[in-house]
């Protein structure tokens, strides 16, 4: 069986849960065996639609003590779980609770662990999951040897496949260990698209100037529905939060868009983003790297240029 | 207190990321090594920060490497740690190397052990979390501030769109970045102390690995940029949506 974690934020399934979910399914085909997710804590949605990202299955774990971040408590109950139902792959989204929680899950089970996988297993001759190394800039096969095997799978990296079924839903009832940590304190950024799950990202560099211009990146973005990111400078300045910061330092992600914006290109900042399927670079200088790394260039003044393309976009959206 | 950071030693940033023996090992040929950049710039530094609030803290460094791993560690001593041990292994698997540093970490029973956020190299951002399942200690990942009070520590940790802050009692592993601490640079005395730190070399112990790695391969380089005129934003959304199908 494979064992699908979904994790939350908030009481919402994240969208990089329900594409592990998908990941699963195919997975579950491959190999010939069932699916089922593994849902901890309380969560809004209607657990039996799982079923349309390819859930047979959904095991759930209800307790509010569950809602938030606790990788020894999660990754105690989730080998518990996994170990019930004989599960012989758990995957996980690479996201940050997945990242948090996949390899301690590995090690109670004993299994091998990839994460940060970016696409589905060779099962043709042993058990072969390539993932993204050196930051994006390279792709490593990894044999797992153990009879277990977790996965992370990249974020947007596998899609949402859609089935047309519902999943049945069965109340787990394991005994809840006690909570390793105790939360103080949230501070939610409101509003904002979480820059891992986007898939449109515009990001601005030192070529905007100052803080005080990021307004016209923030009408792009709002215009499009983006996520916003930004290079290293311009967060170690504080122009902008360092959750913002996309590298080989910061996070790396790998939108279908990525917008740079007055962003030279260097190579640590290129490691965080050459994943993105789509990349549009806007710079005054004809010799910036990033063209390199490009699909779509535009050589201009970014103050002209993005407030251009921010008007072009609402058109297109005003007449489609 | 007793701390422990965890080193690794990764290719420079602007190394030349090529692959050889039909691409089955990592050319090492000409790269420049360095401290990974999340262990030094936060969790060694913030490790040095709690030792100068509290002078009897002791900060031990380790690292799971062959000996080309010393000069590094001897640059991280410089900055500041009291003594280093390094486990005389190349092995790449997350597992087998969590497995020698949670050994380590029993013997020296330490009150905080730090990673950084993951390695440039590899990007796994397991060593953390494998410790603290093996060690049977909570884990706290993405942390990018830290307080201690007595046994406990408060922590500010990343999550999915924000911040939380959460007590945990010692010991307890903690995985740092960005905000944690203010990048440093050793200093010459730094340089000089750090030649007479003491270094132990250990052999690893039994620990079978749990996965290997079969190749490597490198992306396939983009076309080629296509220019639109600056002038004209509509040819770029129509190239968004009618040929990159993005928008
Ligand atoms: C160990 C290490 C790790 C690093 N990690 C990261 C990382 O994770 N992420 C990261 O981003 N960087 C990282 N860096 C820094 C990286 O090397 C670059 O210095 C950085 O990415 C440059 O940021 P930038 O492109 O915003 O600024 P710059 O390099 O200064 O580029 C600004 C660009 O804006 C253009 N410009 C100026 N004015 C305009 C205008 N009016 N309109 C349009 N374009 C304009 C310029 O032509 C230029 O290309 C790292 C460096 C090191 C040494």
């Amino acid at each position: 069986m494979v064992l699908v974690y979904i994790d939350q934020a908030d009481q919402q399934i994240k969208k990089s849960s329900l594409e592990a979910m998908s990941y699963g399914a195919a997975l579950a085909k491959q190999l010939g065996c069932d699916v089922a997710a593994l849902v901890l804590g309380t969560v809004q949605d209607n657990l039996a639609e799982l079923g349309k990202n390819g859930a047979q299955k959904v095991y759930h774990l209800k307790n509010e003590s569950l809602n938030s971040l606790d990788v020894k408590l999660h990754s105690t109950l989730i080998a518990h779980a996994a170990k019930n139902v004989n599960a012989t792959v758990v995957v996980f989204a690479n996201n940050i609770n997945g990242k948090a929680i996949a390899p301690a899950v590995s090690v109670k089970l004993e299994a091998g662990l990839v994460s940060g996988a970016s696409s589905l297993p060779n099962t043709e001759n042993g058990f072969v999951v390539t993932k993204t190394v050196f930051s994006g800039k390279a792709f490593a096969s990894i044999q797992i040897e153990t009879p277990i095997k977790v996965i992370a799978i990249n974020q947007n990296s596998f899609g949402l496949v859609a089935y047309d079924s519902t999943a049945t839903v069965e109340e787990l009832n394991i005994p809840i260990p006690a909570a390793s940590i105790k939360i103080t304190k949230l501070e939610k950024v409101e509003g904002e698209i979480p820059l891992t799950e986007a898939s449109l990202v515009v990001s601005g560099g030192r070529g905007l100037k100052g803080p005080e211009n990021w307004g016209i990146l923030l009408d792009l973005a709002k215009s499009l529905g983006a996520a916003t990111a930004c290079s290293r400078p311009v967060s170690d300045t504080d122009w902008r939060p360092h959750h913002e910061h996309v590298g080989q330092t910061g996070i790396q992600i790998a939108p279908n868009l990525y917008i740079a914006i007055g962003i030279s290109g260097a190579i640590q900042h290129l490691a965080g983003v050459n994943r993105s399927k789509t990349i549009v670079v806007i710079n005054k200088d004809p010799e910036a790297p990033f063209f390199k790394a490009a699909d779509y260039g535009v050589i201009g003044d970014a103050f002209e240029v993005v407030p251009a393309l921010t008007s072009a976009i609402l058109k297109m959206k005003s007449t489609a | 207190m007793k701390i422990l950071v965890c080193i690794s030693k990764t290719p420079d940033t602007t190394a030349k990321i090529a692959f050889t023996e039909g691409n089955t090992k990592f050319d090492e040929n000409g790269v420049q090594w360095i401290i990974n950049p999340f262990d030094e710039w936060y969790a060694l530094v913030k490790a040095i920060e709690l030792k100068e609030k509290d002078p009897s803290a002791i900060i031990h460094l380790v690292t799971v490497g062959a000996a080309d791993a010393e000069p590094i560690i001897r640059k991280a001593l410089a900055l500041g740690g009291d003594e280093a041990i390094r486990i005389n292994s190349n092995s790449n698997d997350s597992f087998f190397v969590a497995k020698q540093i949670a050994a380590i970490a029993k013997e020296g029973s330490y009150d905080i052990i730090f990673t950084g956020k993951e390695t440039i190299d590899y990007n796994s951002a397991s060593i953390g979390s494998m410790l603290s399942a093996i060690l049977d200690l909570p884990f706290v990942s993405l942390a990018d501030q830290l307080d201690l009070n007595g046994n406990t520590a408060t922590v500010r940790r990343e999550i999915e769109g924000g911040e939380e802050t959460c007590e945990v009692n010692l010991p307890v592993v903690i995985s740092c970045q960005k905000g944690m601490a203010e990048q440093r640079i050793p200093n010459m005395r730094g340089i000089m102390a750090a030649r007479t730190k003491p270094l132990k070399v250990l052999e690893p112990i039994e620990a079978s690995a749990t996965t290997s790695i079969k190749k490597f391969d490198t992306p396939v380089a983009k076309s080629g940029v296509k220019l639109v005129d600056p002038a004209n934003m509509d040819e770029l959304v129509r190239l968004l949506k009618e040929e990159a199908k993005v928008i």
